[in-house]
């Protein structure tokens, strides 16, 4: 346990050493208030013509505001994961860390949690940058807040478990672009294959898109926690750390 | 303190190391030689637990690298070929991540810290960052890394490689140094480098092992008799080297007279003796009862190198005769 500690706390200062983080935080920032600002116009305008329309019906922020933005935020991780896992392993690899680590007496599993769990906290905080936009929302209404922080959950859990599979992804390469390039091709295809069924309702398709990181967001961004999608996120997770300790293994032995 | 049977190492296509067999004992520094590629770092990571050998068994300490790789870790101190820093850390920020993946913590990290950093000569650094330190520095941060966690055993994968003449002295003393406390592998293909420091030589060549022997039983054993350089001068008149190759011949106990040179009429000799002959007073009285001068007559030691080469050549010549057969 003092291992993992020990190396989870070496990756948080790293990220934060390098400018990477902070070109994370940035563009998470500019996005998500961007996605917020027009979600929020576009409820305005459509609350200022439903009362003029003499048809009022009525209009909830968290339908409206939050649960977009919850799904655009989802999207934009997919972009930022790669960019935090691609020099987990291939930076330790290239530049000879890795031997130390290696030859330490700490175990592959430490290695591989620590760095993980750094992953998903310096996501957390980029997450964190996002809420500043809601912070908004409650102060001039009333939105519920239960919702949004089964959405920030979400939010989490689909990183976390995207991270597992960007984290084992940068054990095959010493490259970072490589390692890089791959995860984000992996998370866009688990995001695409969402879209297989809204074209068929085929059993197949069904399969292929209950296999789609998107599908199980959508339920939390709704603010429904359904224990089969935390199920699936966790399942993702254990299966991402696992193909990273068999890779580590692998590298070893072909060395 | 270190034993190795058998041990075979397979990559995919290639055997980097063929069923070598070793031991060290308790607080020996030993020298691993060898050309480049012949399988030293292999064994040096074997020993290490970076990688699983394929056939044989090594141990450290008591201790399986296979089956407790934990407890040979924690007896080990390493240092690879390229030493393994992080670039924007500061160094005593660096040592004390490793100190901490080692198993130290609290006073005794720091205290171990500090230790490590005056030993190996960094104290002026502490607050550089690593990215920022010269080649010799990064060299001795890394012996730092190594020897933090006072392991038995300290294994050096070229500890002097890249390094300028002075740099390679300071650093060789450091070693010896560390000699007392610590049982000691470094490889390197410079051999000054292990008739200094070393006690012990293990030489391997494609991946087998050619010779281990203490350093100076080493240049003894191969050359069985002793090698006398001698400069003989007519007295008067002309005088032809064979004649005197021809005279020295005769003397009990020469093995082989090898003529160098002629300068300004002396000629040069190397003479071999027989294995556990002495010669030397033979070949004086020899030359001079001649009626010759004798200018100079001294014994010349075989230096390591050419006992390397011998023995790798003889290895790749056996090679190469072994695959035509």
């Amino acid at each position: 346990m003092r291992n993992v500690v020990a190396i989870f706390e070496k990756e948080i200062k790293s990220y934060f050493k390098s400018p990477v983080a902070y070109g994370l935080l940035a563009f998470f920032a500019l996005l998500a208030g961007f996605f917020f600002y027009f979600s929020t116009a576009f409820f305005v305008q459509r609350s200022f013509e439903s009362q003029f329309s003499g048809r009022g019906m009525p209009m909830d922020v968290n339908e409206w505001v939050i649960r977009p933005t919850l799904m655009n935020l989802s999207v934009v991780g997919l972009f930022i994961i790669p960019m935090i896992t691609m020099r987990l392993f291939a930076e330790e690899k290239r530049s000879g860390t890795f031997e130390l680590l290696a030859t330490s007496p700490v175990r592959d599993l430490e290695i591989i949690l620590g760095k993980w769990l750094a992953a998903v906290v310096m996501y957390f905080i980029i997450l964190l940058f996002s809420a500043i936009n809601y912070a908004l929302l409650f102060a001039y209404g009333k939105p519920d807040l239960k919702p949004l922080l089964v959405g920030y959950l979400g939010l989490l859990l689909q990183g976390s478990a995207l991270l597992a599979i960007g984290t084992f992804i940068s054990t095959t390469s010493r490259n970072q672009i490589i390692a890089g390039s791959a995860t984000f091709a992996v998370c866009l295809l688990l995001w695409l294959l969402s879209w297989l069924t809204s074209f068929d309702a085929a059993r197949w398709a069904q399969v292929v898109g209950y296999a789609s990181v998107l599908t199980h967001f959508e339920p939390f961004a709704k603010g429904v926690l359904d224990s089969k999608d935390i199920v699936y996120y966790l399942t993702v997770i254990f299966f991402g750390l696992f193909l990273t300790s068999r890779s580590l293994e692998s590298v070893r032995w072909r060395a | 303190m270190i034993k190795v049977e058998g041990m075979t190492k397979r990559y995919a296509r290639t055997v980097a190391v063929d069923d070598i067999s070793f031991e060290v004992q308790k607080g020996q520094i030993v020298g691993f030689l060898g050309p480049n590629g012949a399988g030293k770092t292999t064994t040096m990571r074997v020993l290490t637990c970076f990688m699983p050998p394929t056939a044989g068994t090594a141990s450290v300490a008591g201790f399986d690298v296979l089956k407790q790789p934990i407890e040979v870790k924690r007896r080990i101190g390493y240092l690879p070929e390229t030493p393994p820093l992080y670039p924007d850390m500061e160094v005593t920020e660096y040592l004390t991540f490793v100190a901490r993946i080692k198993g130290l913590a609290g006073a005794e990290l720091t205290r171990r810290v500090n230790e490590a950093t005056e030993r190996c000569n960094i104290g002026d650094a502490r607050r550089k960052h690593v990215h920022k330190l010269s080649k010799g520095y990064r060299q001795r941060v890394g012996l730092a890394q190594a020897v933090l966690h006072n392991p038995d055993v300290l294994i050096l994968d070229e500890p002097t490689a890249g390094l300028d003449p002075k740099q390679i002295l300071e650093t060789r003393s450091l070693i010896r140094g560390l000699a007392g406390d610590h049982t000691i592998v470094l490889s390197t293909h410079i051999l000054p480098e292990v008739e200094q420091t070393c006690e012990q030589v293990i030489i391997i060549s494609h991946g087998k092992l050619v010779a281990t022997d203490s350093v100076h039983n080493l240049t003894h054993r191969l050359r069985g008799g002793e090698t006398v350089r001698v400069q003989v001068e007519a007295r008067e008149g002309p005088l032809t080297h064979e004649a005197v190759q021809q005279r020295i011949e005769q003397v009990a106990g020469v093995s082989r007279v090898l003529f160098r040179e002629t300068r300004n009429g002396t000629h040069l000799f190397d003479i071999e003796s027989l294995q556990g002959q002495v010669v030397r007073a033979d070949v004086a009285r020899a030359i001079v009862e001649a009626g010759w001068n004798l200018n100079e007559l001294r014994a010349v030691s075989v230096s390591l190198e050419q006992i390397f080469l011998e023995l790798t050549a003889a290895d790749a010549a056996a090679a190469r005769s072994g695959g035509v057969q």
